[in-house]
């Protein structure tokens, strides 16, 4: 039975309208609603599930970030993980913590506590990097089955379906493996309210990257952050000769 | 356990719910109330068990709505 490992990031929920920050320097944060990736929700899902198949021994959810990192930690161990991981990055090391320090965590982590499997979100929704499950998988030398839509479990052997350009690619791979979770791989369960309390419980071992070993000096400058280019608004024209002379004005014909 | 008890913990999950209702927490609670006030003199077990299994229905209805609601919005914003 497999150990599974699965990675979760707290995000600015995705009902939330997103502002950014007037001095450029990045998004508004704070007293925003945060929530669960909502790929890593689907990737826990898959992992509670597995469990559930008797198909994994133990979920272990892993989350790097502040100190409210802990909330989504704890909203895994309410759907059922069984212990958590918290490694603590906060303020001016966080805002450029990268997907490559990211997967070292990970990787580290994943040799700690032997795990031999990782089930990842394949993208977080405030970044979009969609990096960490490949970079892991690097760093670990392990096969990677990115974009899952479909896993079947196998002895010593997973069969994944991904969901690829214009269709379905079904791959088979060694386990030990990283697994990045695609949108239509489950149905997330929501946590009910006595789960969550049960979850209060269960332990959360804190740690920092220096435990581990990890660099997390950053390696990027984030230059500025704008707002997308607003759409402009259309007009209703009269009739066709109308049309024409706004279109030669334009210089379109 | 006893209905007063049932019912008690239905209105807990419920409130839950509420939380993430896309009108908003307010606009549910108070509604959420009304419903819980109006019935609250029925004596009568049978229909109490009936109510609670409406709230039960409710209750997945919600978790279906949000989870629909969350995998339109991701399909839409990322056109998988």
């Amino acid at each position: 039975m497999a150990r599974v490992l699965v990675g979760v990031k707290r995000v600015i929920d995705y009902a939330v309208k997103i502002r950014v920050k007037p001095d450029k320097t990045g998004v508004v944060t704070d007293g925003v609603k945060h929530s669960m990736n909502p790929f890593d929700e689907i990737a826990v899902e898959e992992a509670v599930r597995m469990k559930e198949k008797k198909l994994a021994s133990e979920i272990i959810a892993v989350s790097c970030g502040p100190t409210q990192a802990q909330d989504v930690i704890r909203t895994a161990l309410a759907m059922g993980v069984d212990k958590g991981i918290h490694v603590e990055v906060s303020g001016a090391e966080y805002e450029t913590l990268q997907p490559i320090h990211v997967s070292k965590i990970l990787a580290k982590l994943t040799e700690k506590e032997k795990a031999d499997m990782i089930i990842v979100g394949k993208q977080a929704i405030d970044d979009d990097s969609n990096q960490t499950a490949q970079m892991t998988a690097a760093a670990l030398d392990w096969p990677q089955a990115t974009f899952a839509s479909k896993i079947e479990n196998g002895d010593k052997e997973i069969t994944v379906t991904r969901e690829v350009d214009g269709g379905l690619e079904t791959i088979k791979c060694k386990l030990p493996a990283v697994i990045s979770a695609d949108l239509r791989l489950n149905e997330p369960r929501y946590a009910t309210l006595p789960n969550i309390m049960k979850a209060k419980k269960k332990p959360i071992t804190k740690m920092t990257p220096k435990d581990l070993g990890v660099d997390v000096s950053p390696r990027i400058t984030v230059v500025s952050v704008e707002d997308p280019p607003v759409r402009q608004a259309g007009a209703i024209l009269p009739d066709v000769d109308a049309l024409v002379g706004k279109l030669k004005e334009g210089g379109h014909i | 356990m006893s209905l007063r008890k049932e019912v008690i913990q239905l209105y807990k999950t419920l409130l839950h719910l509420g939380k993430d209702y896309p009108s908003g927490y307010e606009f549910f609670r108070t509604r959420l109330h009304k419903a819980f006030m109006k019935n609250k003199d029925e004596k009568d077990p049978e229909k109490i068990k009936k109510m609670i299994a409406h709230g039960q229905y409710i209750v997945k209805e919600l978790e279906t709505l949000y989870m629909l609601k969350k995998y339109r919005t991701l399909k839409r914003r990322y056109d998988l």
